[in-house]
């Protein structure tokens, strides 16, 4: 199971990586897991502000669904637009293609809330 | 007779593979106090022969239709039913099966719904339809609900020439979801498209119109379509009959985003109200399909890439997104639908649009001679499809009764929903001599 | 073998038809109806009678039905659906009517009616019933308003519903379409309210609790008393989910057991088909404080004739256009009549007994998770099987292969691959041996051979159909 290590996690398996101001949001390999195959994503609207741990999304396969929430406080910035058609990139590439959102964060305090790569491995393992 | 066939033995062997004595102890976990500690107060135990009798003496208390000559319509059609549709839904693989959870021994029930949903949009002019709701006033009231969620508004505009029965179904599902409903009143027998006009705005979820109306009549429905389409977000849902489609252009060329309706009129025995079945279609777009209600089936492959066909879609529905479903639709009406199914593809493209043009043209000549007696008069002469209200200075009540005392079932009597007049339907069943009988005795009045 | 779509079998002119002549001298519609109001054309089948039967015919092939063998669908109660009761409901004097014929004209379905209420209320201990809703879940949302516009009359504010995490999903679904909150409970280790829990979860926003009973593992809870006393305590009503009376008729009651409102599945307990997915009909029972809720009409009874009573001010209003699935409900009450008060009980004992005889032969097999005694139906989890590869939903699809039915899988929600397995009392102790020993052959397979599961079904007409494709790529018409 794949955990990278510059990224930040939630209890709830989304992930979040930093690049200068801004954040991208999306699931990790063990959600989509056991998500099986993902058949629609439903995304919020741009400039939309959202706080931390606001369900922010819908994700589903065919007999599951799961609701998504943002890892910190942030204001949408760009939605992930080729999931609407392509939702198995969710599948194929969770830390890279199949990205949901990208956000400007308003308080970069809030990741230390969250787990790193190693934490969140052992939070698996107890799960 | 209770259809249990192990006998004593067979019980005794399974009592001893369970490790009881007697089959009572297995009730021991219901509680003493709640136990009914005496026999059920229920007559029965009739052989076959003796429920028949039974039962057919009950009947001979009604007097069916079979007694009367009808024009009895008002959401109820009496059209002609082609006999092999009770055959082949009677066929038990049909008949007594399942929801098709098990969709590979499903694949015919699967099959029709698809069938269905495809016919029922080619009538209405629709992108997508679901299997089938409870009937016509519960589709008219989950088709508002839909409306509700996908605008988020909470009003709704309902056309005083929609059905009264649905008006009331509409308001006991929408109440408790706060909605808003303003009455849209009438002009003469179609809707007063001012009084629409006032009362469209933006926070407006949908405007609801009947097309044929309740008194037959056929709605403005280009310059609805125009108002309608002032404000971005406001939906336009029209309930509609699917027999009168044969022949008028679909609401889906005058803009509908949803269209509901009665589908009874398809093919399904009158059964004193229902089983009937309502149909919902709607436009192919996203935010509508993640929307609709109840089930769809869908196409697809099987692993040799054989065509098969699955419940789709399904992270709508109760079973998996619960208190977040679009609606608590679970049983549908399945066998309705493949009645209707059947009726469509029977009839095809010329008979539904024969069926619709002989109750069109046998109702105008009746109307047409109604209108030229002294007492009566048709309200909407100028405006109808296969259903006209007549307004008569003589006691309704007493015009009904006579005119049942010569077998003949004169219309339905609009006291039933608080108005004068008598709402009359005429379909392809009824004779010229029928017709003319009629007018002879309203005539003679 | 595959069939074809209707459509396909179109040819230009064919027709399958036949029609009453006109008659009547031609009617120019143009005189009536803007041009603009006719239809270009109308894409429906063009076929012959011939063409529909075989069509229709070939598809019915490809289905199951309770007349084909077993259907032990968990909370379904697919019982034996009587023919002589499919008789009964063609009788033309019964089928023959419309919704507004005058009441003088229906006094014979009004009395069959008016008992089938009287029977309905005996077996459930309730005081009065409509059979207006068309469905299970109809019932659900009817019983809903009856509570939520009782609480609105007395002026009391409430807007929670109380329900299992083992509850249908038409419990949640229906309490938020009658406008309430969900507040989910979790059940206990023998897969009963939590008392504590339900204690916890309780104040005096609840409207309602939605309870089956037995549950859906097939339990029977056995503080109801104390579950009732609770909720009626605090000001709230106890709905019973009625899906699963089939455990109980003849031995217990809802209404004994202080349920306040509930509702009978007809197209489960009381025989009357599925037809693939409906008709059916839940009729709505009531104690005697909100009776002055039910939808309108009400059939009622005076000294000589039977009428529906409009006149009822504090009714919820009509959930159905009509009356509801009338042809249904002759079908029950036939069924009724058939068996009496002494044969619905001796029903319930063969159901149950099936059911335990099952689960006795079933649970080595498989795991049983709940241990508690069972009625009706049990649920075994499938997690042994699993860890050698093959998944409930593998060994469900295996069965097919076996042309017998699945029974209901993963749920209740509370077991992890779960089996719901409902025999009813229709089937014998021939037929379930058969099911029994299929199931554990499949199992063995499971042990030898996990591919040949993981793969099935093999024989059925067409094989596993690829869900995420439909889901993907909607194609829900030609």
């Amino acid at each position: 199971m794949s955990t990278p290590n510059d990224l930040y996690y939630t209890e709830n398996h989304e992930w979040i990586s930093l690049d200068g101001e801004e954040g991208v949001v999306g699931i990790t390999e063990h959600a989509q897991e056991e998500l099986g195959d993902i058949v629609y994503v439903e995304l919020p609207t741009i400039d939309e502000g959202l706080d931390q741990f606001e369900e922010f999304g819908v994700i589903e396969s065919v007999k599951a669904v799961s609701d998504v929430f943002t890892p910190v406080s942030c204001v949408v910035t760009e939605i992930n637009e080729s999931l609407m058609d392509q939702p198995e990139l969710i599948n194929e590439d969770p830390y890279g293609d199949g990205w949901l959102i990208k956000v400007e964060l308003k308080d970069k305090s809030e990741l230390d809330e969250l787990m790193d790569s190693t934490e969140y491995k052992s939070f698996l393992e107890g799960e | 007779m209770d259809y249990v066939s192990n006998t004593v033995t067979e019980r005794n062997e399974m009592l001893k593979e369970i490790g009881v004595e007697t089959v009572e102890e297995i009730f021991n976990s219901i509680p003493e106090e709640v136990k009914l500690k005496r026999e059920l107060k229920v007559s029965g135990g009739m052989s076959e022969l003796a429920l028949k009798d039974y039962m057919q003496e009950i009947s001979e208390k009604n007097s069916s239709l079979v007694h009367y000559t009808s024009f009895l319509g008002a959401g109820a059609y009496d059209h002609y039913v082609p006999g092999i549709i009770d055959h082949l839904i009677s066929r038990q693989e049909f008949y007594t099966a399942y929801t098709p959870y098990q969709a590979e021994l499903s694949q015919g029930t699967l099959q029709v719904i698809y069938e269905y949903q495809s016919m029922i949009c080619e009538l209405t002019g629709m992108g997508v339809a679901n299997a089938s709701l409870l009937d016509g006033g519960s589709a008219t009231a989950e088709a508002i609900l839909m409306a509700a969620r996908i605008s988020r508004n909470k009003k709704i505009l309902l056309s005083a020439g929609l059905h009264p029965a649905y008006r009331e179904v509409a308001h006991t599902y929408g109440v408790p979801k706060n909605l808003n409903f303003v009455q849209i009143g009438l002009e003469g027998t179609t809707t007063n498209l001012t009084e629409l006009e006032e009362n469209l705005d933006k926070d407006v979820a949908a405007v609801v119109v009947q097309y044929p109306n309740f008194y037959g009549s056929i709605e403005e429905m280009e310059k609805i379509k125009e108002l309608k389409q002032q404000y971005k977000k406001v939906l336009l849902i029209v309930v509609t009959n699917p027999i009168a489609l044969g022949l008028l252009k679909p609401p889906g060329e005058f803009g509908a985003d949803i269209v509901t309706g009665e589908g009874q009129p398809l093919g399904n025995p009158l059964n004193y109200g229902g089983p009937y079945l309502g149909f919902l279609s709607c436009k192919d777009e996203r935010k509508y399909i993640r929307q609709i209600p109840g089930r769809i089936a869908g196409a697809t492959e099987d692993v040799e890439g054989n065509v098969g066909y699955v419940l789709t879609l399904q992270t709508r529905e109760q079973h998996i997104r619960r208190d977040k479903a679009t609606s608590n639709m679970c049983t549908n009406e399945a066998l309705n639908a493949a009645i209707s199914t059947i009726y469509m593809a029977t009839m095809g493209k010329a008979g539904l649009r024969e069926v619709a043009e002989k109750s069109f043209k046998k109702a105008h000549y009746l109307a047409e001679k109604i209108d030229e007696l002294d007492k009566f008069n048709v309200l909407n002469m100028d405006n109808f499809f296969y259903e006209f209200k007549v307004e008569t200075k003589l006691p309704v009540k007493k015009v009904l009764s006579d005119l049942k005392q010569e077998k003949i079932l004169g219309g339905v009597n609009l006291s039933r929903f608080d108005e004068e007049g008598i709402l009359l339907s005429v379909t392809e069943k009824r004779t010229k001599e029928e017709l003319d009988r009629l007018v002879q005795l309203m005539e003679a009045m | 073998m595959a069939e074809r779509l209707i459509i396909d079998y179109s040819s230009p002119g064919r027709k399958g038809y036949s029609l009453p002549p006109l008659e009547i001298p031609e009617v120019d519609m143009g005189d009536y109806i803007k041009e603009s109001y006719f239809r270009d054309e109308l894409k429906l089948p063009e076929v012959s009678e011939v063409d529909v039967v075989r069509h229709y015919t070939a598809l019915s092939e490809l289905n199951y039905g309770v007349d084909s063998g077993i259907y032990p669908l968990g909370s379904c109660t697919m019982k034996y659906n009587p023919k002589r009761n499919e008789d009964i409901a063609r009788i033309e004097g019964l089928s023959q009517l419309h919704p507004y014929q005058d009441e003088e004209d229906l006094q014979g379905s009004f009395e069959f009616l008016y008992e089938l209420k009287r029977d309905l209320a005996e077996i459930s201990g309730m005081d009065e019933m409509t059979l207006q809703p068309a469905s299970g879940a109809h019932g659900e949302l009817t019983g809903l308003l009856i509570i939520r516009e009782y609480f609105e009359d007395k002026g009391i504010e409430k807007n929670k519903v109380i329900v299992p995490d083992s509850a249908h999903g038409t419990n949640p679904a229906s309490a938020v379409m009658a406008g309430f909150d969900i507040v989910e409970i979790e059940s206990n280790k023998d897969g009963m309210v939590d008392i504590d829990e339900l204690k916890e979860a309780v104040d005096d926003k609840v409207a309602a609790l939605m309870l089956t009973n037995p549950n859906t593992l097939g339990i029977f809870e056995k503080d109801i008393k104390e579950i009732a006393d609770i909720i009626h305590d605090a000001g709230g009503l106890l709905y019973y989910d009625g899906a699963n009376l089939n455990a109980i008729m003849g031995y217990a009651r809802p209404g004994d057991m202080d349920f306040d409102v509930l509702h009978l599945n007809l197209h489960k307990t009381f025989s009357t088909p599925h037809g693939g997915g409906g008709p059916g009909s839940g009729t709505v029972g009531v104690k005697e404080f909100l009776r002055p809720y039910l939808p309108r009409p009400v059939l009622k009874k005076d000294d000589k004739n039977y009428y529906w009573d409009y006149d009822r001010p504090k009714s919820i209003g009509k959930v159905h256009a009509f009356y509801g699935n009338y042809g249904v409900l002759v079908k029950a009450f036939s069924y009724i009549k058939t068996l009496g008060g002494k044969g619905l009980t001796r029903t319930t004992e063969n159901a149950v007994l099936n059911a335990n005889y099952m689960k006795a032969k079933l649970k080595e097999e498989f795991s049983l998770p709940y241990q508690e005694n069972s009625l009706h139906e049990f649920v075994l989890s499938g997690v042994k099987q699993k860890e050698k590869g093959a998944s409930t939903l593998n060994m469900a699809k295996r069965l097919l292969d076996y042309g017998q039915y699945a029974p209901t899988i993963y749920f209740p929600l509370v077991v992890k691959e779960a089996m719901m397995i409902e025999p009813t009392e229709t089937e014998n102790i021939d037929t379930l041996n058969r099911f029994i020993e299929t199931l554990q052959k499949i199992s063995e397979e499971v042990e030898n051979n996990p591919e040949l599961v993981k793969n099935a079904p093999h024989n059925t007409s067409v094989r596993k159909l690829d869900e995420v494709k439909a889901a993907r790529q909607p194609d829900l018409r030609w």
